[in-house]
C-alpha cells in the first residue's frame, strides 16, 4: 500500500479539490494495470503461440487458417515426440547432464564460497574478484579453443571427448560455478560471525561448521544457486552445437534444432511441441520456486 | 640452582610448543581453506583462463593449424567486407538491444511497483516468463511467428492493411527482428533488478520530495535515478557483455542471413570455426569481443569493489 501512495504525493493538494489524491491514485493504478496487461501479453505471446501450434495437425497448419486459433485440437505431436526414441534420448541426455552439472557445481562452489567468505587466506580476496571476472567471460569466446583442446586431449590420451554427451558435464561447470560461488559468498558473508564463532568454541571443526551451520542457514541461497545451475545447463545451446553432433549424444535444445529442422521441410507442429517440452523443466521449476529463482537472479548484483 | 635451571627450560619448551601448535592451527586453517578453493581454481584455470590465452595462440596459426602465421589472420579479416559488417552489426545489435531492454525494464518495473503489493507477485511471475524459457526454445517460437508464408504477425497485420513484412528475409527487417527478440528475452532481467532496487528506495525520500513540490518527473530524476544509479550501471554493463556475446537468438532466427547481414561476432565465429572448420580464423573473430568485454569488466569491477568497501 505504501508503494501506491508514492505516485500521487507530488501534486500540491491545497489548490485542488478534496479527494483528488484518491482520484489521482485510482487513475495511476488504472494506467499501471493497463500497461501491465499489454506488457504481460507481449511477454506471453510467443509461448502461447507455441502452445497453439503444438496442438495443431500439420494439415491444419498448412491450410493457413487463423493461426491464433485451434480448430481441431490434437495431441498427435506430443504423442509422436514422446514415443520417438530419439527425442527421449535428448531428454535423458539433458537430464543426466543437468543433474551431474548441478552436483559438480555444488561440490565445487559451496566449499570454495565458504573458504572465501570465512577462512581468509593469502590471496582469497583476489580469487573472489577473479571468480566474478571469469563469470563475465562468455562461452562464445571459449568454444573454439575448447574444441581444439579436447581434440588435442583425445589425441594424447585416446579418451574421446568430442561428440560425447559427457563432454558437456566437463564444460558446463565453467558457466555455473563462478556465479554460484559468487552468490554463495554473498549468502555466507551475510551470516553473523557469532554463529560460527559459537560453533568453533563448542569444538566444531571447519567442516562441521560448514555442514551444520552454514549450509542449513544459507539454504535459500543454496536452492537459488541450484536452480541457477540447472536452468543454465538445461538452456545452454552453443556448447552442444559445437561439441556434439550425432543424434544419440545431443541434448535438448540443440537436438530439437538439429533434428526437427530437416532442410527446408519444417514440421512446425512438432518443432513447437519439442520447444515447449524443452522449455518445460525450467518453467516447472520456476512455477514452483519463483521466489528462489528471483532471489538468485538479484543476489548476483545486489549482494557482494 | 636446580630449580632455576629447570624453570626457564620448561618455560621455553611450553612456549615453543604453544607457538608451533598455534602456527600449525593457522597453517591448517589456511591450508584447508586453500584446499577447499582448489577445485574451483583448477576448473577456472584449465577451462577458462587457459582456453582464453590458447585462442590467442590459435588465432596466429594457418587454417590447418600447422604453421605460425603471425597476425595475417587479422590482416585478412580487415580486408574482408563481411568483417566490417559484423563489427557494425554487433555494435548496433548490442547497443540498441541494451538501451531498449533497460528503458522498457525501467518503465515496466515502475508499473509493477505502482500496483498494490499483493498483486505484484502475479504480474512479476508473468513478466519473467521470457527470461525463464531457454532462449533457443523461445527463439524457435519467434521464428515460427516470423515465418515467411505462415507468419502469424503478418496475418494479424493484414487486417490493418499492413502488407506482408519480410521479418527475416530483408536485411533491415532481420536486424530489427533479432533486436526485438533479444529485447523480449532480456527485458525481464532488467525489470526484476530495477524492481528490487526500487523497493529499496526509502519512502521518506519521496515524501520529502513531494513536500518540496516535486512532480513525478522530478521525483524520478532527483530521487529514483540517483538511488538506482549503481544497479542501473551494473545491469547495463552486464547485459552489454551478454548481448554482445549473444549466439542463440541470431543463430536460430537468421543464422546470420540474409547474406551475412545479421551476423554478430559469435555467430560468424561459429560459422567460420565450426562450419567451415577454420578454427584459427574463427578464434581471431571471437577475439574481437575481448576489448569491449574488458572495458565493461573494468567498470563492473570498479563498481563491485566500491560496494565491497562500503559494506
Amino acid at each position: 500500500m505504501s508503494s501506491m501512495a508514492i505516485i500521487d504525493k507530488g501534486a500540491p493538494t491545497r489548490k485542488v479539490k478534496y479527494g483528488s489524491i484518491s482520484r489521482d491514485r485510482a487513475w495511476a493504478l488504472r494506467w499501471s494495470y493497463f500497461f501491465l496487461v499489454i506488457f504481460a501479453f507481449a511477454s506471453l505471446v510467443p509461448p502461447i503461440y507455441m502452445l497453439i501450434t503444438s496442438l495443431k495437425s500439420s494439415t491444419e497448419i498448412s491450410a493457413a487458417t487463423n493461426p491464433w486459433w485451434v480448430f481441431h485440437p490434437t495431441i498427435e505431436n506430443y504423442v509422436a515426440l514422446l514415443t520417438s526414441s530419439q527425442f527421449l534420448i535428448f531428454f535423458r541426455n539433458s537430464a543426466m547432464v543437468s543433474v551431474l552439472v548441478v552436483i559438480i557445481t555444488m561440490l565445487i562452489s559451496v566449499p570454495a564460497a565458504f573458504a572465501l567468505a570465512r577462512m581468509r587466506f593469502w590471496g582469497s580476496a583476489t580469487i573472489a574478484t577473479g571468480i566474478f571476472l571469469t563469470y563475465l567471460i562468455p562461452d562464445t569466446l571459449l568454444f573454439l579453443p575448447l574444441f581444439k583442446m579436447f581434440a588435442v586431449f583425445s589425441n594424447w590420451t585416446g579418451i574421446e571427448l568430442i561428440n560425447r554427451w559427457y563432454v558437456l558435464v566437463i564444460v558446463y561447470p565453467t558457466l555455473t560455478v563462478p556465479f554460484c560461488t559468487w552468490i554463495m559468498i554473498g549468502y555466507f558473508a551475510s551470516i553473523p560471525k557469532e554463529l560460527d564463532e559459537a560453533a568453533i568454541i563448542d569444538g566444531a571443526s571447519w567442516f562441521q561448521t560448514l555442514t551444520r551451520i552454514f549450509i542449513p542457514v544459507a539454504l535459500p541461497g543454496l536452492i537459488a544457486a541450484t536452480i541457477f545451475a540447472f536452468t543454465v545447463s538445461w538452456a545452454q545451446f552453443l556448447y552442444p552445437m559445437v561439441f556434439t553432433t550425432s543424434t544419440d549424444q545431443l541434448v535438448m535444445p540443440a537436438g530439437i534444432i538439429t533434428t526437427l529442422i530437416k532442410g527446408d521441410v519444417f514440421n512446425w507442429g512438432q518443432i513447437m511441441t519439442g520447444a515447449l517440452l524443452g522449455a518445460a523443466p525450467p518453467l516447472i521449476i520456476y512455477a514452483f520456486l519463483m521466489d528462489y529463482y528471483i532471489a538468485g537472479l538479484t543476489a548476483g548484483a545486489t549482494k557482494g | 640452582m636446580v630449580d632455576v635451571a629447570i624453570q626457564p627450560n620448561r618455560a621455553t619448551r611450553t612456549g615453543t610448543r604453544r607457538r608451533t601448535s598455534l602456527r600449525n592451527a593457522l597453517k591448517r586453517k589456511s591450508t584447508a581453506a586453500f584446499l577447499m578453493t582448489l577445485p574451483l581454481i583448477i576448473l577456472v584455470a584449465v577451462l577458462v583462463i587457459y582456453p582464453a590465452f590458447y585462442s590467442l595462440h590459435l588465432a596466429m596459426l594457418n587454417k590447418s593449424m600447422q604453421r605460425y602465421v603471425g597476425l595475417s589472420n587479422f590482416t585478412f579479416l580487415f580486408t574482408r567486407e563481411t568483417f566490417w559488417l559484423v563489427v557494425k552489426q554487433s555494435c548496433i545489435f548490442a547497443i540498441t538491444a541494451v538501451i531498449f531492454k533497460a528503458l522498457i525494464g525501467f518503465i515496466v518495473a515502475h508499473f509493477v511497483h505502482n500496483i498494490p503489493a499483493k498483486g505484484q507477485r502475479k504480474w512479476r511471475g508473468m513478466l519473467l516468463v521470457p527470461w525463464v524459457i531457454p532462449p533457443a526454445m523461445s527463439t524457435l517460437g519467434w521464428l515460427w511467428l516470423f515465418d515467411p508464408s505462415y507468419s502469424a504477425f503478418n496475418y494479424t497485420l493484414s487486417f490493418f492493411g499492413i502488407g506482408p513484412i519480410p521479418w527475416t528475409g530483408d536485411a533491415n527487417w532481420a536486424r530489427f527482428s533479432v533486436i526485438l527478440v533479444n529485447v523480449w528475452y532480456g527485458m525481464p532481467f532488467f525489470m526484476i533488478m530495477y524492481l528490487a532496487s526500487l523497493k529499496s528506495v526509502p519512502d521518506q525520500l519521496y515524501e520529502a520530495a513531494a513536500i518540496d513540490g516535486a512532480n513525478w518527473w522530478q521525483r524520478i530524476w532527483y530521487v529514483t535515478l540517483p538511488m538506482m544509479r549503481n544497479i542501473i550501471a551494473i545491469t547495463t554493463l552486464f547485459s552489454l557483455i551478454v548481448t554482445f556475446a549473444n549466439f542463440d537468438i541470431v543463430r536460430i532466427l537468421t543464422a546470420g542471413g540474409p547474406i551475412d547481414k545479421t551476423h554478430i561476432f559469435a555467430t560468424w565465429a561459429f560459422k567460420l570455426g565450426i562450419e567451415s572448420s577454420d578454427i584459427p580464423l574463427g578464434a581471431s573473430v571471437s577475439l574481437f569481443m575481448v576489448p569491449i568485454l574488458a572495458v565493461a569488466a573494468i567498470f563492473i569491477l570498479r563498481d563491485v569493489n566500491k560496494r565491497g568497501n562500503e559494506s
